[in-house]
């Protein structure tokens, strides 16, 4: 390609007699390119984004004959408390995933990094299998292991002479349970995260601490752990937004229940906007929770990003 | 069992091998740590595998061995009554075609479209394109429940539920797969376009015959991460579908949640149905699928 180009250029007449419409082309394609990006993102993007924000202003059954509530949305909010229920759970949801699902798979990753460990491949392909499935699927198996009577859960913890568990019927439980199949579900592909992280820090830093006589643990805290940085915040980022989406596990698996203790922000919504058309209540919800999201992810960002690390 | 510990042994006396040169106490510790480290993880598998094991299996078990004691993985009797009472029952067959067509059609549009626009940001000037690449970062971070009550709208307004252009449209094309196609298409030297302008090609032609071929890995990822997104998705078919007949796969499957429980194996066999298509295609593209998913990682 690149030597019959050059002869071309060598040959042929500097601009050869172009039509308009090769000349033409050339201006407008760029915007055709994007066109149908920018057309969808019109309709099915812009367009919900400031509609939604006007609807959360008003009240009504449905999309017609809405009154102007102002504020009364996000006041009613404050205080209802079936969205503070829906927003402690979430919120126990997402400290579980960020503490329990962020520590362990960076156990795991070290682990499978480690020089100890020879098949690498096998690990990493074994932990991230539960990523290819839905939530669904994940769904009817948990209903499965969690089930009080003929749960395998239970059963296995009969061996130790623990429980029976309500896992899914006690208020107390349900979310523990919910936090247990979403570490169950994400720790390996968060693993493979941190494993692209890891793979990533130059050798020649552990090389030149060693001749320095720095431990292990030396090395980790000093080397690691700052150049994981940004795979940290992204970990992190991705667990709280997932959170906040959590949504078919506890409508398919509880309904919410039971009395609420699982309702998830995204189930309320849902409620709200899909079942009781209750369309600009749903809005206001969506965008306290947009609001809450960006303050969280700026903090994070703010954190992860606070000292910066060698090399970067 | 056995295999796993014969396996350990081998492979330890491996590392006992390399690392006997080395002098006094240091000699065993290879040794023990590698079988703790080891016997840790083959265990952390065990706990992430096993499940799927047993929907699979139990898929093809009777019902009172899904809920007899003692439990069992491998079936004592194998039986396709499940699948069959499935198949009889509900419009399965429908349900995977309607998945497979939402999947396909949806990642071909998809990377097409994002490739597109891609090499436009990546080797083009036009008006406003910084400020376009900036509202189409923005729309990265707004989570998908503010959208959706008005796209439900608008589902009505097209009239387009029960539809496959309403479950494939709105999700055609992603912020994040522009920007991950133009990051691929910036590599591509720009020697190679204008080689190609002054053969006469038009820019249709050179995203086709030049940046498509070259960024093949870029399409391969970012069409493994739609479809997987795709195919698993749940939410937005169950706002848009009202009629069995076009439910896709998962929806299909979490229909018969709750009336159906007490046949336990038709409601596992469904979630194998549903869930080995991605694991074929996930064996396929297996060194691809891990790049694409830690793509967004490293990015």
């Amino acid at each position: 390609m690149a030597t019959s180009t050059l002869g071309a250029r060598l040959t042929a007449p500097l601009e050869p007699a172009r039509t308009w419409w090769w000349r033409r082309q050339r201006k407008v394609s760029p915007y055709l390119f994007i066109a149908p990006f920018f057309l969808l993102f019109l309709v099915f993007g812009l367009y919900p984004i400031i509609y939604s924000f006007i609807l959360s202003f008003t009240k009504g059954f449905g999309f017609e004959n809405r009154t102007f509530v102002g504020l009364g949305n996000y006041i009613h909010l404050m205080s209802d408390p079936r969205f503070l229920m829906a927003l402690r759970n979430t919120t126990i949801y997402a400290l579980g995933s960020v503490v329990l699902i962020g520590g362990l798979s960076l156990l795991i990753a070290l682990a499978i990094n480690s020089r100890s460990v020879k098949w690498k491949t096998f690990y990493r392909t074994a932990f991230f299998f539960p990523v290819l499935t839905s939530e669904v699927v994940i769904t009817v198996i948990a209903a499965r292991i969690l089930d009080e009577q003929f749960g395998l859960l239970n059963a296995a913890l009969g061996w130790f002479g623990v429980g029976p568990f309500a896992w899914l019927t006690d208020p107390k439980l349900v979310m523990f349970a919910i936090v247990l199949i979403g570490l169950w579900t994400w720790t390996g592909i968060n693993a493979l995260y941190w494993m692209a992280g890891l793979n990533g820090i130059d050798e020649d830093f552990y090389e030149a601490a060693a001749i320095d006589g720095a431990s292990s643990w030396q090395a980790f805290r000093h080397i690691t752990m700052p150049l994981l940085r940004p795979i940290a915040l992204f970990v992190v980022l991705q667990a709280i937004i997932g959170s906040y989406n959590l949504f078919a596990l506890p409508f398919l698996l509880t309904n919410g229940g039971p009395s609420d203790a699982s309702l998830t922000v995204t189930l309320y919504i849902y409620n709200q906007g899909f079942q009781f058309f209750n369309v600009g209540y749903a809005s206001a919800i969506a965008y306290v929770m947009t609001f809450f999201l960006l303050i969280v992810s700026l903090v994070n960002i703010k954190v992860f990003r606070g000292r910066s690390a060698p090399g970067e | 069992m056995a295999v796993i510990h014969k396996a350990i042994s081998k492979a330890s006396a491996r590392t006992q091998a390399d690392t006997a040169p080395m002098a006094g106490t240091k000699r065993r510790w290879p040794v023990v740590s590698f079988v703790i480290v080891n016997v840790l993880l083959l265990i952390g598998v065990l706990v992430e595998v096993l499940p799927y094991l047993y929907m699979a299996f139990s898929a093809f078990k009777s019902n009172s061995e899904i809920f007899g004691v003692p439990l069992t993985l491998w079936p004592r009797t194998w039986t396709f009554t499940n699948m069959v009472q499935l198949f009889d029952g509900f419009p399965v067959a429908r349900w995977m075609l309607n998945t497979a067509i939402v999947a396909v059609v949806g990642t071909f549009l998809a990377v097409m479209l994002a490739s597109l626009a891609g090499f436009a940001f990546a080797k083009h000037d036009f008006r406003f394109k910084t400020p376009l690449l900036f509202l189409m970062l923005a729309t990265i971070l707004l989570p998908s429940q503010v959208l959706l009550v008005p796209q439900f709208q608008i589902m009505r307004t097209l009239d387009w539920f029960n539809t496959y252009q309403g479950l494939i449209i709105p999700r055609a094309v992603t912020a994040f797969g522009i920007i991950l196609m133009r990051q691929y298409t910036l590599s591509i030297p720009n020697e190679l376009l204008d080689a190609a302008r002054v053969d006469g090609a038009t820019e249709f032609g050179i995203w086709w015959r030049v940046v498509v071929p070259l960024v093949r890995p870029g399409l391969a990822v970012l069409g493994i991460l739609t479809f997987l997104g795709l195919w698993n998705d749940y939410f937005w078919p169950l706002i848009i579908t009202t009629n069995p007949k076009m439910f896709v796969m998962n929806l299909g499957i979490s229909s018969l949640i709750g009336p159906y429980d007490f046949r336990y194996g038709m409601l596992l066999s469904g979630a194998l149905l549903a869930s080995l298509p991605v694991i074929l295609v996930f064996i396929f593209f297996q060194k691809q699928f891990v790049a694409g998913l830690t793509r967004g990682a490293l990015k």
